[in-house]
């Protein structure tokens, strides 16, 4: 680490703190959508990297289709995209639900074949639609550019749009399930499914909208995702394993250990990648979590539930 | 002579099956293909005993395993690392900057030979390295695992991020090695020449000699008192648990042997292919070994080997002729092999093959009865 003020340090601290928040942001989206569906079915949606593709190509979508036909529309046409996404990934997911994981609860270990298998299938449509190269949405100017906050810091607003987005999503799942009478059905679900079947709550149509509810969160994570990469037809497939852990890592069931282990691995990894190269930065963070999980095998805040 | 049969045969249903096994790839296919076809079959062969490790890890230990590509791998390094050293003798790297290196190495303006590599210089020590590599890796991830009651897919995703650790790894550390590429340009062990038409021959024949024996000891395992235990803790855990057993030592033993079996199909991929890359590490590798032993059927050794040729087979030549299409596939594969074939090839000959000839033999209708290995796990 030498060669580097003290200042420097500084804004190097800050601004790798703030592309980590951008990297916080996609994590926790699609970490968000994983740990409801792994909590409450225990269906580990190794294809849902691909609902989150399924966001970012529907980003890149509508901003096509705006361009084209309605370009005096082009600096609003974001957030209705952002809806566009949830509303396609979660028709998806229900479809998903319907056809395939209903039928595979009672076997845990064969969900995560036959959504790998998905996973496969809705990579080569995407590589069929879209084609293989990676594209980029034309992003409206107001998400362009960065807030100087100093002479040597610059904040790009992407990252904080996209921090914003996550929050509301966030607030917005936790609403849903610990205020709405709709996510009190889900919570006694998860908990315990017979008593829940047994005082009359359809678990069955539980199961099915949470699903869905867990994949159009992740096609948000999609929309996020576009401000700050390219979308490709495996683009999704790259942040599955590190979701995965966050998951793990945060205890599943727990809304608030999911976003602070989201925060902590997106923290360091940025950190990391700065002063290692990518790929070890990478590896140190990946390692410690597996560490700490040997450590903590119920992750950060277990979910206190006797089984 | 009794025991030898029930044990490491499996009694009349067994030995059947291996005498057919052995008649197929020792007889039929050097007799139907050519040696560039059975070179290929060679390398199918080595991932069937990751398969057939997977058969024991997964199907009959309960577990599955996303990283069996890791030990896959490490096997595969070990001896790749002792033929690379062979290949970079003084004479034929004497243009490099640095004679007596590796060319990668080379490349990646190293100087002298890590020390971690100089082991290697022996053919002694790599083969035991092969062995005692993954089966020291697996202990340590089982102890660290089971010990403290991961399973499950906890245990699965684990292992699946193992996997692309180690491979981020590999391609990182371009200089120790060989980075992407892997190491490649092997060509003599010790003097002899691998990639000669006969001596292809004989590397097809001990790898085929060495996977009948590695389904022996795996058949032999069940058999014994061991692999009723498994059995029992495969289908209630907390039951054997309950009764004394120390679970966790049973698993971890499971892992080891099926490290140690995918390692030796390692060590012949890279005897028979010629080189060693990440590529055979990672995590669809990895996975891709799972659905061979899926497709075999889970529960059956010899099926996996089955189960392996036909996947690779069909991945072959459909993406020789329509790329495209083989992903497709192959996810349907996973979905159909889940959903519909839950016992795979095997399962369809336990079920409908054997009644039949059941019925032929007796000529009336017989009802067997279909053991069904997955109703009672979770």
């Amino acid at each position: 680490m030498g060669g580097y003020s003290l200042s420097d340090l500084w804004s190097i601290v800050v601004m790798q703190g703030f592309s980590g928040l951008s990297l916080f942001s996609v994590l926790l989206l699609m970490a968000l959508g994983l740990a409801i569906i792994f909590g409450q079915m225990g269906v580990i949606n190794m294809a849902h990297g691909e609902f989150m593709t399924i966001g970012a190509y529907m980003i890149y979508f509508c901003s096509r289709i705006v361009a084209k036909y309605m370009p005096g529309f082009m600096p609003y046409y974001f957030v209705f995209a952002i809806v566009v996404a949830f509303v396609v990934a979660f028709a998806v997911g229900y479809f998903v639900e319907f056809l395939l994981i209903r039928h595979l609860y009672k076997r845990p270990l064969d969900t995560l074949l036959a959504t790998w298998g998905l996973s496969l299938i809705m990579q080569q449509v995407f590589r069929s639609l879209f084609g293989a190269r990676e594209v980029s949405p034309q992003l409206p100017d107001w998400l362009m550019g960065a807030w100087k906050a100093t002479d040597t810091i610059d904040i790009p607003l992407n990252g904080l749009f996209v921090m914003a987005l996550s929050i509301l999503v966030t607030s917005g799942v936790f609403l849903f399930l610990y205020r709405s009478s709709w996510g009190l059905k889900v919570r006694a679900t998860t908990q315990n499914r017979v008593m829940a079947g047994a005082v009359g709550i359809n678990t069955r149509l539980v199961d099915r909208l949470t699903f869905a509810l867990g994949c159009g969160i992740a096609g948000v994570a999609g929309a996020a995702f576009t401000t700050i990469g390219s979308t490709g037809p495996t683009s999704g497939s790259l942040y599955i394993v590190d979701t995965f852990l966050v998951v793990a890592f945060g205890g599943a069931g727990s809304l608030l250990g999911t976003i602070f282990s989201a925060f902590s691995i997106a923290q360091v990894q940025s950190l990391l990648t700065f002063f290692l190269t990518n790929a070890m930065g990478k590896v140190t963070t990946l390692l410690a979590v597996i560490v700490i999980l040997m450590l903590r095998p119920e992750g950060l805040r277990p979910n206190k539930v006797r089984k | 002579m009794k025991s030898f049969y029930e044990n490491w045969l499996g009694g009349r249903d067994g030995a059947v099956g291996m005498l057919v096994l052995a008649v197929v790839i020792m007889v039929a296919f050097p007799l139907m293909f050519d040696i560039f076809r059975l070179n290929l079959i060679g390398k199918y062969l080595t991932y069937a005993f990751a398969a057939v490790g997977l058969v024991m890890v997964w199907g009959y230990g309960g577990v599955l395993s996303l990283g069996q590509g890791v030990f896959f791998g490490l096997g595969g390094y070990c001896i790749a690392m002792f033929l690379k050293l062979e290949a970079s003798d003084l004479v034929s790297t004497q243009h490099q900057t640095t004679p007596g290196i590796p060319d990668f190495m080379d490349w990646n303006q190293l100087t002298a030979l890590p020390a971690f590599w100089q082991p290697f210089h022996s053919l002694t020590f790599a083969i035991i390295a092969a062995l005692v590599l993954p089966a020291l890796f697996a202990w340590v991830i089982g102890v660290a695992m089971f010990k403290r009651r991961v399973s499950g897919v906890y245990f699965s995703i684990i292992t699946q991020a193992v996997a692309a650790i180690l491979t981020i790894l590999v391609v990182g550390q371009q200089g120790y090695t060989g980075g992407i590429n892997g190491i490649t340009d092997l060509k003599t062990l010790h003097g002899w020449n691998i990639n000669t038409t006969s001596a292809k021959y004989v590397l097809y024949y001990v790898n085929a000699v060495l996977l009948l024996l590695a389904i022996m000891v795996c058949r032999f395992v069940l058999t014994s008192k061991l692999g009723r235990l498994l059995l029992a803790l495969r289908d209630k855990e907390d039951r054997v648990r309950f009764s004394g057993y120390d679970v966790a030592s049973f698993k971890i033993f499971i892992f080891c042997l099926g490290a140690v079996i995918s390692a030796i199909g390692g060590a012949m991929f890279t005897l028979q292919v010629g080189f060693m890359s990440p590529s055979f590490v990672g995590i669809v590798p990895s996975i891709e070994m799972v659905i061979f032993a899926a497709i075999g059927g889970r529960t059956s050794l010899i099926g996996a080997v089955y189960g392996t040729l036909l996947v690779n087979a069909g991945k072959t030549a459909f993406s020789e002729s329509f790329p495209q299409l083989w992903l497709l596939l192959m996810g349907g594969l996973f979905i159909g092999v889940v959903m519909l074939f839950p016992n795979g090839v095997a399962g369809l000959y336990d079920g409908w093959f054997k009644p039949l000839v059941a019925r032929w033999k007796s000529r009336r209708p017989v009802m067997v009865r279909v053991a069904d290995p997955l109703a009672k796990s979770e």
